[in-house]
């Protein structure tokens, strides 16, 4: 008698916890609002939630004038975990006559970057950030290449440089 | 004629292998089991490892130490904040650095929320492991909350590669204290309803209560440690026993219990997902403020010697030795990582079991392929 007495007890316990969950998913159904969080991702694409702190990929970053800060140092290319970074520079004579090494090619290997933010922390000048940009796959491997300083860009000027040869 | 019925004493059954993985949703992961089954009962257990094996030791001896620590973020993916922390205080210790305090607090909080975050996820694949799914989108729901607050601030959401040597890579956003405020209000809800929908069902507990018996003594002689060993009764948590970053001045229960099966391992992982959200609020309240980073040279060189320095992730004791010949890159980094000595009770709480019981088992010992194989 005691032994049925605490079966039935035990299947009027288990008949319980399951309507109490089910409870749970009930308030979920009729309520759906409370708790989305997705997104109508392709239809927000104007408009996405992607926090500006986002680590999407490296640029460099230009001014109005199409200058740059990057002065061919290679510290980026040296904190580069994965050899994402490769900095071609090349020798180009100065007005007064002396030899000084530029910027020619900041080339970003977008499809070995990890996103981990080594070269934005090495850089001394800070010409270099990430955009948070997160559709970044293409059909071709050979796009993801990139070049980043623009076509025709130059170093900007230090002011004390520019005041000489004001001069 | 002769009589075809057989009598049972002459039935013989055969022992037969199943292979579960490498590509199975209940190992998570690249993991193959090989169980012998008799029928429905598991004779042997044998996990099969090296599906995912990067070689990320052997990478860190061609890295320079600072380059090192975004690799073991991709060791254990779910706790990538403790990785690096550990990676962190290693050289911090034998660099001899010393770290802000607010880069200390920040550290803590983030700590904690990956615990957080590696609890619940743990808690919506076990419940579906055993055959729940809702849990799996609720756990995700609550997840997703601190992964956003995560990729506000840190910039990524999985591997952070955000506690580095010195302190943090950047300052949190002005408005993080007050996020994760609310975000607490709300996870404190939550964590009601999770003890609603499976804590107290009957189903869940019946499939785990009795499972999986891991005493204390097999616990230690397997190295587990982290809530798999804690509920064995055995106390394991590096937060107390060797206390960094400032875990000594914080108040904090390290979670025991004594019942050694699947169900004690739930209660345990349960109730520490209390303590992290207790810890957090401690600090929130405090938070000091000042620098967030101690500025290092370029190369990081590390003084010849060995250093070793632990920390308690989300699965248990993580460990780094570190072999430093005085150069700029390791002479040897080896990782203690805690899946792999977790991996080993598998066999002994399975063997004797239903093949049913082994899916249970596995999840409830909470195992990421990735900290195994490296
Ligand atoms: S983010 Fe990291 S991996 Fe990517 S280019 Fe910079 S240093 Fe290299
Ligand atoms: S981006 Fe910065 S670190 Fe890299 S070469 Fe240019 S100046 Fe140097």
């Amino acid at each position: 008698m005691k032994a049925l007495y605490n079966y039935l007890k035990e299947v009027a316990f288990a008949f319980v916890s399951l309507a109490n969950g089910l409870l749970l998913t009930l308030k979920y159904f009729v309520t759906p609002w409370k708790s989305i969080i997705t997104e109508n991702y392709p239809d927000n694409r104007n408009n996405p939630s992607v926090a500006d702190e986002f680590a999407g990929e490296v640029i460099l970053i230009h001014d109005e004038n199409n200058e740059h800060k990057c002065t061919a140092c290679t510290l980026c290319q040296l904190a580069c975990p994965n050899n994402s970074i490769q900095i071609i520079s090349k020798q180009v004579e100065t007005e007064d006559g002396k030899k000084k090494k530029v910027l020619d090619k900041w080339v970003y290997h977008l499809e070995m970057c990890t996103f981990c933010k080594q070269c934005i922390d090495a850089c001394p000048q800070d010409a270099i950030k990430m955009t948070n940009s997160y559709e970044l796959s293409c059909f071709d491997r050979s796009t993801l290449t990139k070049i980043l300083n623009q076509p025709g860009s130059k170093l900007k000027e230090k002011p004390k440089v520019t005041a000489k040869v004001q001069e | 004629m002769e009589n075809p019925i057989v009598t049972p004493s002459e039935l013989k059954t055969e022992e037969f292998v199943v292979n579960i993985g490498p590509q199975h949703p209940a190992t998570h992961g690249v993991l193959r089991v090989e169980a012998t089954l008799d029928g429905e009962i598991i004779k042997d257990v044998l996990p099969h490892l090296g599906y995912i094996h990067r070689g990320i030791e052997k990478m860190t001896e061609s890295l320079g130490y600072k380059q090192s620590i975004f690799l073991t973020s991709r060791m254990d993916y779910l706790s990538a904040h403790i990785n690096n922390h550990l990676c962190a205080l290693a050289i911090e210790k034998a660099a001899q650095i010393e770290v802000p305090a607010r880069a200390k607090a920040i550290r803590i909080i983030m700590d904690e929320l990956q615990r957080l975050t590696s609890h619940e996820l743990w808690w919506g694949s076990c419940a579906m492991d055993i055959g729940a799914v809702t849990p799996f989108f609720l756990a995700f729901r609550d997840r997703e909350r601190i992964l956003e607050l995560f990729e506000q601030n840190t910039g990524n959401r999985l591997t952070m590669s955000y506690i580095i040597p010195g302190g943090v890579m950047n300052d949190i956003r002005p408005d993080f204290v007050p996020k994760l405020k609310e975000l607490i209000k709300s996870i404190k809800d939550y964590r009601k309803e999770y003890d609603q929908l499976i804590t107290g069902n009957f189903i869940f507990q019946h499939r785990t209560q009795g499972i999986g018996i891991l005493s204390k003594e097999q616990a230690i002689s397997l190295g587990c440690t982290g809530p798999t060993a804690r509920a064995s009764g055995l106390s394991c948590d590096i937060r107390k026993l060797y206390p960094y970053d400032g875990y000594e001045k914080l108040d904090f229960k390290e979670v025991i219990d004594y019942g050694c099966d699947n169900w004690a391992r739930y209660v345990v992982r349960m109730e520490e997902m209390n303590q992290s959200i207790h810890i957090i609020e401690q600090l929130l309240d405090n938070m000091p403020t000042g620098e967030y980073r101690t500025k290092l040279k370029g190369v990081l060189k590390l003084p010849a010697g060995e250093y070793y320095q632990r920390v308690e992730s989300a699965r248990g004791e993580l460990g780094v030795y570190i072999v430093s010949d005085g150069g700029a890159k390791p002479y040897r980094m080896k990782f203690r990582t805690p899946c792999y000595s977790n991996l080993g009770a598998v066999k002994p709480i399975s063997v004797g079991m239903k093949i049913a019981d082994l899916m249970a088992n596995m999840a409830t010992i909470d195992l990421v392929i990735p900290d195994m194989d490296r």
